[in-house]
């Protein structure tokens, strides 16, 4: 009885929360609440057993993702006034995209057949195992999956390379910090005395 | 509803005492570091540090909360109300909360869960939001600067810090925390994880944003960073947030490095089986303390570049080489937990 409420509430938070992600009128309450949205996210798959990948999300995406989101939403200034001018307009296109995967989603539903011998109501935990949730997945990705594993990982790596050759520039006349030359420095380098004589300067 | 309470009431009473029982003692704790920080530093700089307050000063701590407590909390007329009185409550929170899976003797832990490791790093990655929160809320140039740095110098190192505890758990093979302290590591194993244990202390100066790293908060360039604008009680959750997360991380690094609960160096004797292994636990942790409070007193606060520069292109190539090494090292000797 207790992981049903467990789960209503983790439920109704979350597709509150999710509701004023896109409803919040200040873009920072937005990406507050979708941090709000991905704990009760993580929340869930805890309750499902999947507690592994209730703490991955929590790390990656709230410790990770959201903090560059919130980041950069902070920093920008966007006249959001003047944003929701053309609201309207999209609206649709956004309802055709928005149809186009609730329709997707209704028919993986109808469609969706477990395989033999196992039931819909799948538990997410490793069941006649005496194992712990992180070890078979483990033993899975590295194992069974290990191709599409590592496929993934140099998708990813692409990606990177990529955004890191869009924003990198080599600007010419930029000085920059040498801290090896700087630590090799010997003061006869950067000091010199000089005998002035009294009356005639440098 | 007499069935309920019967059912759940004495789970639920217990679960209170639990927690109570782990926090009036943190608590304590905190007060007592911040009279041990003062009071180290002034030996250090050949001060006296507190003495009035109480024996030796020791309710200087007592006396500071009485005082913030009576002060007027000021909010800001242009900050944003809510997350302005939010962010102080979530930093003390985060950092409380995380104590639930930390155990302090062998099955002293309130919950003794398989990804305790793993819910230790997710709660103090999620701790950058109270900081990033104040600063954005208080709606003034020196918090949201503060801010901005914070969150910057966290999320950089909590990537060393992720594969230093990669390197852990690549020896002992489990995310259990109880588990991680009982596993028997060889001498190799610790020799090769020491390095990773000066990593791991460099970052949690920097995760806790700690002088040398202390850039958040920064006085002489910004006048106190993302609390500038904070007083009173919501000032004293930022200053107890910030003990509790010392605290923590220390004990983080007690539990990965130093063997937890169990006789440190291999001594032996009658007198020391006698000593419960919550008091070496205490003991290690208060080691780790006074090298948090000895580095603020020895060295001066860096430079936010040489900052970046040590998180990004010193340790994260350092670990990641390391890991490759341990794992190597433990594939040649065929010494993967198994």
């Amino acid at each position: 009885m207790i992981a049903e409420a467990v789960f209503y509430i983790f439920a109704c938070i979350l597709i509150f929360s999710s509701l004023l992600v896109i409803t919040a009128r200040n873009p920072v309450h937005s990406v507050l609440f979708l941090i709000l949205c991905f704990f009760n996210a993580a929340g869930l798959f805890v309750l499902l057993g999947a507690e592994f990948i209730g703490m991955i999300l929590a790390i990656v995406y709230v410790g990770a993702v959201a903090v560059l989101f919130l980041f950069v939403v902070m920093m920008l200034d966007v006249d959001f006034v003047g944003l929701r001018k053309g609201v309207m307009k999209y609206v649709p296109l956004g309802l055709v995209v928005g149809g186009l995967l609730l329709a997707e989603l209704g028919f993986l539903y109808f469609a969706w057949a477990p395989a033999e011998g196992a039931s819909l109501t799948l538990a997410a935990e490793p069941t006649g195992l005496e194992k712990s949730n992180t070890h078979a997945l483990g033993s899975m990705i590295y194992t069974q999956y290990i191709l599409p594993f590592q496929v993934s990982g140099l998708v990813l790596l692409v990606a990177m390379i990529g955004a890191i050759t869009l924003t990198l520039r080599h600007r010419p006349g930029v000085r920059r910090q040498n801290i090896s030359k700087q630590i090799k420095t010997q003061p006869q380098d950067a000091v010199e005395l000089v005998k002035v004589e009294t009356g005639a300067g440098v | 509803m007499t069935e309920l309470m019967n059912e759940y009431g004495w789970t639920l009473l217990l679960i209170v005492l639990q927690a109570l029982a782990i926090i009036v003692p943190l608590l304590t704790c905190v007060a007592l570091l911040t009279y041990m920080e003062r009071k180290v530093m002034g030996a250090m700089q050949l001060r006296q540090g507190p003495q009035t307050v109480g024996p030796f000063g020791l309710l200087q701590a007592v006396a500071d909360g009485v005082k913030l407590f009576s002060k007027e909390i000021v909010i800001p007329s242009r900050a944003h109300g809510p997350v302005f009185i939010l962010a102080p409550m979530l930093t003390l929170f985060l950092s409380l909360v995380a104590w639930a899976v930390i155990p302090v003797n062998e099955g002293w832990a309130i919950a003794n869960i398989n990804v305790g490791i793993l819910y230790l790093f997710a709660v103090s990655s999620v701790g950058v939001y109270g900081v990033l929160m104040a600063g954005w809320a208080s709606n003034s140039r020196y918090a949201f600067l503060g801010g901005m740095r914070s969150a910057a110098q966290m999320v950089s190192y909590e990537v060393s810090m992720g594969l230093v505890i990669v390197c852990v758990l690549l020896c002992v093979g489990t995310l259990n925390l109880t588990e991680i302290v009982m596993v028997e590591r060889t001498w190799w194993m610790n020799a090769l994880l020491f390095p990773m244990f000066i990593v791991f202390l460099i970052s949690i100066l920097a995760e806790t944003n700690r002088a040398p790293f202390d850039l958040p908060e920064g006085e002489s360039e910004l006048s106190g960073g993302f609390m500038v604008e904070y007083s009173g009680m919501a000032f004293a959750l930022f200053f107890l947030g910030e003990y509790a997360n010392m605290i923590l991380m220390s004990a983080m690094a007690v539990i990965l490095f130093m063997g937890g609960w169990n006789v440190p160096f291999g001594l032996e004797g009658d007198i020391i089986n006698a000593v419960p292994g919550v008091i070496w636990f205490g003991l290690k942790t208060f080691s780790i303390l006074f090298f948090f409070i000895w580095t603020r007193a020895s060295l001066p606060r860096y430079r936010y570049d040489q900052l970046m520069r040590l998180g990004w292109k010193i340790f994260l190539p350092f670990t990641l080489i390391w890991v490759v090494v341990i794992s190597g090292t433990l594939l040649y000797l065929d010494a993967f937990p198994k």
